[in-house]
């Protein structure tokens, strides 16, 4: 189980969290103008890496608010939590 | 050599040494084919081009042993009651050649059709299950409904009590379907693939795809040298996205961890598969004896191969609710596989945007079953450069067209 850090509340076990998919995907500003090929990848496609991984969480059992988190998908060791609107830490 | 009553009695009592059951050569310059995978379907997938398009100038490459990934951690349940034309033919299929194969491949690959079934807890459970009978039965794929005292009868140790958390309300039973010995399906494929002349090159992993300017796929670099490729068939279950970045393809996966755990052995208590989607347990018992029993995937993106404690927990809770009697035994390992995931739950077969290049993939929790019929299809696929009629609607394109195959709304689970 993950020891989670929610930007608000602080660390948490994981099962106080739902997780919510890879971060930062932005739905189109402008979608009539968006083709199959770019709707596909904004619903479907993913990075899926094996390495750092931006990814959301929501504190469903806490203070409910989402956050981003920065996880190494190989070892699972959580290196930064930020709130929605930060840039990720490089 | 042939395995028959006089082989194996031979060994028994001789005391020969058993001779190796496939080569392990060194890999060549150039292949027609280079199977990135020795899993159970690139394994078959390799099978297949040698027997049946006379492709055998083909090497499987596997980064660490062969069966050593999802293929050797997986619980084995195969059955073909799969809610879309689509996918019931696939599995179908699958099915039909399970019932074969070890004949087919003179190997005893212990397929044995014990029968799966599937538990209903709710109203909108029995509703799907029934839905699902009629749908299979439509497409020739037997499966039934039972009542809680049919279920009973069929598997004697399952609590049917009214007390229950989430009572039983009946079950969907497909009495051909069953389980198969895991190990044994790699083995057998390799050995039957190498004896057709198919190099299987393990301990070498594909770390670059090399493309000529024109896009299409030249050669493969390898922890294990360069070796040129006229065709390149990915068949990395977990690590797809890893091995299609490498062709500059993003891809739609997820991969995440599913766990899998097994008690100590005990006499015969288990007649059948039993599974449940609604509280997340799936069991059956090994022929040694083991109960082998499936738990869910981890909730995030992970390539660890191993799962959260609170995960297997979770379906032991729901285990010790169905059977009462498996209370005391202990467990004796886990482990995890990591499995790729597709937005709607079905897998991806056929060509890729870069000339040369094929995918087989995204079989995620429920793979297993297919292994033969995947890898008939597959090798078909890329011998001819054209998806197979029953692997057509499993292309990559499907998530730009629109065309899911939606086994995930269909069954929320696909063990
Ligand atoms: C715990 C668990 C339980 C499961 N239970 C069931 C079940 O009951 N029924 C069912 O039908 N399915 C089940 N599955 C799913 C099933 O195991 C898989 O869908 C299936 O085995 C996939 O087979 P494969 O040959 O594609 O993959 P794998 O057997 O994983 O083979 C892929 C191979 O590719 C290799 N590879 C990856 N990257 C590279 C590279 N760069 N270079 C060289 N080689 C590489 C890997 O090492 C691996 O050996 C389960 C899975 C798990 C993990
Ligand atoms: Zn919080």
């Amino acid at each position: 189980m993950l020891l989670i850090a929610c930007p608000w509340c602080g660390k948490r076990p994981e099962n106080e969290f739902r997780y919510g998919g890879e971060a930062h995907i932005a739905r189109p500003l402008d979608p009539a103008s968006q083709d199959d090929a770019a709707w596909a990848e904004f619903l479907y496609l993913r990075s899926n890496p094996k390495g750092m991984h931006a990814e959301r969480w929501r504190h469903i059992h806490g203070c409910g608010r989402f956050f981003n988190c920065v996880r190494d998908t190989v070892s699972d060791r959580i290196s930064a939590t930020y709130r929605p609107g930060e840039t990720p830490p490089r | 050599m042939r395995f028959s009553v006089y082989s194996l009695m031979r060994h028994a009592l001789g005391g020969a040494a058993w001779p190796e059951q496939w080569r392990s050569p060194e890999p060549r310059a150039a292949y027609d084919v280079v199977i990135v995978g020795a899993g159970g379907h690139g394994l078959a997938t390799a099978y297949y081009l040698a027997r049946d398009h006379g492709v055998r100038n083909v090497a499987v490459l596997e980064r660490g042993w062969l069966g050593g990934g999802n293929t050797g951690r997986n619980t084995t349940v195969i059955r073909s009651n799969y809610l879309w034309d689509e996918s019931a033919m696939l599995y179908e299929h699958a099915l039909k050649l399970w019932e074969g194969l070890a004949q087919e491949l003179n190997y005893n690959v212990m397929y044995s059709p014990r029968g799966v079934m599937m538990l209903a807890h709710s109203v909108h459970d029995v509703q799907v299950f029934k839905r699902h009978v009629h749908a299979n039965r439509l497409n020739g794929i037997d499966n039934e409904w039972l009542t809680p005292e049919q279920a009973k009868a069929f598997c004697p140790p399952l609590n049917t009590s009214s007390e229950l958390r989430h009572p039983i309300l009946g079950a969907a039973l497909q009495r051909r379907a069953g389980v198969a010995r895991h190990d044994a399906v790699a083995w057998g494929y390799a050995r039957a693939a190498s004896a057709l002349g198919v190099d299987i090159i393990q301990n070498c992993e594909v770390t670059a795809i090399c493309r000529v300017p024109s896009g299409a796929v030249a050669a493969v670099e390898t922890t294990r040298g360069r070796i040129a490729a006229r065709k390149v068939a990915a068949v990395a279950a977990g690590h797809t996205s890893v091995v299609m970045a490498m062709a500059g393809l993003c891809m739609p996966l997820e991969s995440y961890p599913l766990q899998a755990l097994v008690s100590e052995p005990v006499k015969p208590v288990l007649p059948c598969v039993v599974m449940s989607n609604s509280i997340h347990a799936y069991i059956s018992q090994s022929d040694k004896g083991e109960l082998v029993i499936g738990a869910a995937t981890d909730a995030y993106v992970s390539y660890s191969q191993a799962g959260g404690l609170h995960i297997a927990e979770h379906t032991l809770e729901a285990i010790c609710e169905l059977f009462p009697t498996f209370r005391r035994l202990r467990m004796l390992r886990n482990w995890g596989g990591i499995v790729d995931v597709t937005p709607d739950r079905s897998p991806i077969i056929g060509l890729t945007p870069v000339p040369g290049l094929y995918v087989n993939c995204g079989w995620g929790t429920g793979g297993f079953k297919a292994t033969p019929g995947s890898g008939h299809v597959f090798a078909a696929t890329v011998a001819r450069g054209e998806p197979h009629p029953i692997a057509a609607p499993f292309s990559l394109d499907r998530f730009r067209t629109g065309r899911l195959i939606d086994e995930a709304a269909a069954a929320a689970v696909a063990h």
